[in-house]
């Protein structure tokens, strides 16, 4: 017991980035499940972190109102985007989210209310360890299950082929843009749950680069099943730790590891490291549900 | 309260693909639909299953119009479809995509399912017998548990079949259902389309082995460069001088 | 009136950079379909190999130039290999490109990290001798018009070479249609593999071109012409070679206008990406793009 609290003290901070990220992950597990390309959560994680942070600073709102009131205003974000943007395909809509990343990044750098460049400061450190993985539990609760209802069979026939899809009676447009609202909800609660993580939210937590994060979580753990971003986001979060752990200092070669993991995923391992768990089984055993229901 | 086709055209382009296309289906037939490649077959299935807009003209089905609607409410009027270049969803397995199909059947409810409530189990075993019944009308009932994309050229068609059958459709549009079969898969399907039919269903079909349209079809559409030529029984289409003409003259007539 | 001609001037030199850059990010697409998103950390890699070979090698800069281009086309047949090569017969390719390139661009900066230090470095003085002339109260340096002159150079040949020579037709045809060409007997692999060289080594001469006028280089530089490189092919529509030139030099004018106009550098991004989310919600294909949505 005492060791394990020790390990807290130590790794703390790692295992609620751990978590944090693979709700962040989870959350493009949303948009990724339909088939589509998603560069926004970044931004709809910062929408939820800044107006969190600004419930909590400014109106002094109780935290699970912040968390909310962040996760409700990405939500509705996303659903004013995604009406207009999901009309796009494969790498335009890539771009189209990442101009609106950029924007909501700029809008935060340049707005008063946010704190501009140094960003949101004095924003309290109240959130635990167990609500990150509470929250993270939820969703992925909910995600495996979505799966099964009405909407992720719907969202699954999308990403296969919306064509056929929609001579199934799918109605495209509505399906991907509730995915895309959905995902931006999560995002958003994630992002306010991380500014009361460090004390101040910045424009540069939620640029370019953190959305593409959230994509190689996925790519790594593997999209198919609910797990697979969690796995990424858990083992290349932890990485840092891990390589630190036998030896290797941190810098050059902890980003070239990175690198290399995700080269070797996307050339042997397509549906990602979750993949290793479900291939062991024969394919004839497999049961109608067993693998991506 | 026929199907009935109205003056179609299409054009893609410069292209005219479709020209002033009429022609009526009476319900609870089957309902044949040739011509050489290139006549705008496919594009009038196309349009039929609301896939594509036609650029003039309107589709009437059970007295609604259905030209102007998107193809999943197209579906969700009772039009279900197969695509001549087969559009399964591959990583699937066969129930699986027999089971995507029931969208419009199937509840699903989402708050059952996260509290696990019994009636969602429930429902989830009565869609995947009923996905199962679908695959064995077919013939695919050893398959259920395979990858769509393990099957055979021919099993995959009937896959799609049995997948626009979980749409529980009263019009079955089916694009080339037996191309690509043996003699023996190709009579089986003629079977399952007739027992259909016997069941209340209207079909619609394209299908260049003649020999199957001639024998299955109690009316045939002919088209060639986008027009209607004739509509008639096999054995007046057969004797249609236009149509003699339009597949000889064609150099592709292998149909 | 002086500052406003200054900063078009600026918006100019900068915006010709940009094109160099979007021109090759652009011809990948044009061809393959493909985002090579490891294409800025070329750009980064050329930048300090030229600043490597002027100070550590003591090379002058007109033969470290020609070098860190050749070897950041180098670069650009190694991401074919090991990053595209192996997925092309991938049904999902695109995705699946996008994602190994990523995996190259991050390989490639840690490169750059260790082989150049996370500090930023710059051309030892004198590499280029600069003249400064005023013209009209418009001050012009030697440099701005040699970035100018080469960008410009090097767009010339590229659009040239693919008019006229035997290997560039070849190339539009596979981008056109790869397997009419590959019954033409085009040898298409290696045909992607050149066009993967010629793409890096423009990306790398533009991270030369770009150390040269900032001054200052850094193993994250490419993050900043990265969303550049994108917004500008995209506003000139992708796989458009004259399009990402005029967009490079729109987006360059778009950036100093902003800053002039709103007196803050923080703005300097804002209207070039509003104007990109216009423009793919109003007109996907770009504005000199090939008029239709491709899928993923």
């Amino acid at each position: 017991m005492e060791q394990l609290a020790q390990f807290y003290a130590v790794y703390g901070s790692v295992i609620n980035f751990i978590g944090i990220n693979a709700l962040l992950a989870l959350s493009l597990n949303f948009t990724l499940a339909a088939g589509m390309l998603s560069l926004g959560n970044a931004a709809f994680a910062g929408i939820g972190g800044y107006t969190a942070g600004i419930l909590t600073v400014h109106l002094k709102a109780p935290l699970i109102v912040s968390l909310c009131g962040g996760s409700l205003m990405a939500g509705v974000v996303g659903l004013l985007l995604g009406m207009p943007v999901l009309r796009l395909k494969g790498v335009f809509l890539a771009m189209a989210t990442l101009a609106f990343g950029e924007v909501v990044r700029i809008a935060a750098v340049n707005l008063d209310i946010t704190g501009g460049a140094e960003g949101l400061t004095g924003i309290p450190n109240i959130t635990r360890t167990w609500m990150i993985f509470l929250a993270l539990a939820l969703a992925a609760y909910f995600m495996a299950t979505l799966r099964r209802s009405r909407i992720g069979w719907g969202l699954i026939s999308i990403r296969e082929d919306e064509t056929a899809a929609a001579c199934l009676g799918v109605d495209i447009t509505y399906y991907k843009v509730v995915a895309f609202t959905i995902g931006a909800m999560v995002a958003g609660f994630a992002g306010a749950m991380y500014a009361h993580l460090n004390y101040l939210i910045t424009p540069r937590d939620f640029g370019f680069f953190i959305a593409v994060d959230l994509l190689v979580y996925n790519i790594v753990g593997g999209t198919r099943i609910w797990y697979g971003p969690i796995l990424g986001a858990a083992l290349l979060t932890a990485l840092p730790e891990i390589l630190r752990g036998v030896g290797v200092a941190a810098g050059p070669v902890r980003l070239a590891v990175n690198g290399v993991i995700l080269l070797l995923v996307i050339l042997f391992l397509p549906n990602g490291l979750a993949s290793l768990f479900t291939r062991l089984r024969p394919v004839a055993v497999k049961t109608g549900r067993a693998e991506r229901t | 309260m026929n199907l009935s086709v109205d003056n179609i055209s299409r054009s893609f382009g410069g292209v005219q693909a479709l020209m002033d296309v009429s022609f009526e289906v009476e319900l609870g037939t089957i309902h044949g639909l040739i011509g050489p490649n290139g006549a705008g077959k496919t594009t009038l299935i196309n349009i039929l299953s609301g896939v594509l807009p036609p650029t003039h003209g309107q589709v009437l089905y059970q007295g609604l119009s259905l030209h102007h609607l998107p193809a999943h409410q197209v579906a969700a009027l009772g039009v279900a479809r197969t695509f001549q270049n087969i559009r399964l969803f591959p990583t699937m397995t066969c129930l699986e995509n027999v089971q995507a199909g029931q969208h419009l059947t199937a509840e699903r409810p989402l708050m059952p399912r996260l509290l696990r409530l019994p009636s969602a189990g429930r429902e989830d075993r009565e869609l995947e017998e009923r996905a199962r019944d679908n695959l064995v009308r077919v013939g695919l009932g050893d398959r259920a548990s395979h990858p769509a994309r393990s099957l055979s050229y021919g099993e995959r068609r009937r896959l799609e079949i049995a997948r626009a059958l979980a749409l529980n459709p009263s019009l079955l549009l089916l694009d080339e259902p037996v191309a690509g079969m043996r003699r023996g898969e190709a009579a089986e399907v003629a079977d399952l389309i007739r027992s259909l039919v016997q069941g209340g269903m209207t079909i619609l079909l394209i299908e260049h082995n003649m020999a199957f349209v001639m024998e299955i079809c109690s009316c045939i559409t002919v088209l060639n460069f986008g027009r209607v030529i004739t509509t008639g029984s096999p054995d007046a289409v057969r004797r249609h001088r236009d149509v003699i003409e339009a597949y000889l003259g064609s150099e592709r007539g292998d149909a | 009136m002086n500052l406003l001609a200054q900063q078009l001037v600026n918006g100019l030199f900068i915006g010709s950079v940009y094109g160099l850059f979007a021109v090759g990010y652009t011809l990948v697409f044009g061809v393959l379909d493909i985002l090579n998103l490891a294409h800025a950390a070329v750009f980064t890699l050329g930048g300090l190999s030229a600043v490597w070979l002027v100070q550590a090698a003591g090379m002058s800069i007109w033969l470290a130039f020609p070098l860190a281009t050749l070897l950041a086309g180098g670069l650009g047949l190694l991401i074919n290999a090991a990053a595209f090569a192996p997925l092309r017969r991938r049904a999902d390719s695109q995705f699946s490109g996008l994602i190994s390139s990523i995996a190259m661009a991050i390989i490639f900066d840690a490169a750059a990290l260790g082989l150049f230090g996370a500090r930023s470095v710059r051309f030892p003085p004198g590499t280029v001798k600069v003249h400064v002339w005023q013209i009209a109260g418009v001050t012009i340096t030697s440099l701005q018009v040699g970035i100018v002159l080469v960008a410009t150079l090097l767009m010339l040949i590229l659009t040239l070479f693919l008019q006229r020579s035997r290997t560039g037709k070849a190339i539009r045809t596979v981008a056109e249609n790869e397997r009419a060409a590959m019954l033409l007997g085009v040898n298409v692999s290696g045909i992607i593999a050149f066009t993967f060289f010629i793409s890096s080594a423009l990306g790398g001469a533009a991270g030369v071109l770009y150390g040269l006028y900032f001054d200052s280089l850094a193993p994250d530089m490419g993050r900043a012409i990265e969303l550049k490189g994108l917004a500008v092919i995209i506003l000139g529509g992708m796989g458009s070679i004259p399009g990402a030139i005029l967009g490079g030099l729109a987006f360059g004018l778009s950036e100093v206008l902003t800053v002039a106009v709103s007196g803050t550098s923080n703005l300097r991004d804002a209207v070039a990406f509003t104007v990109l989310f216009a423009i793919l919600l109003l007109r996907p294909s770009g504005l000199l793009g090939r008029g239709k949505l491709r899928e993923a």
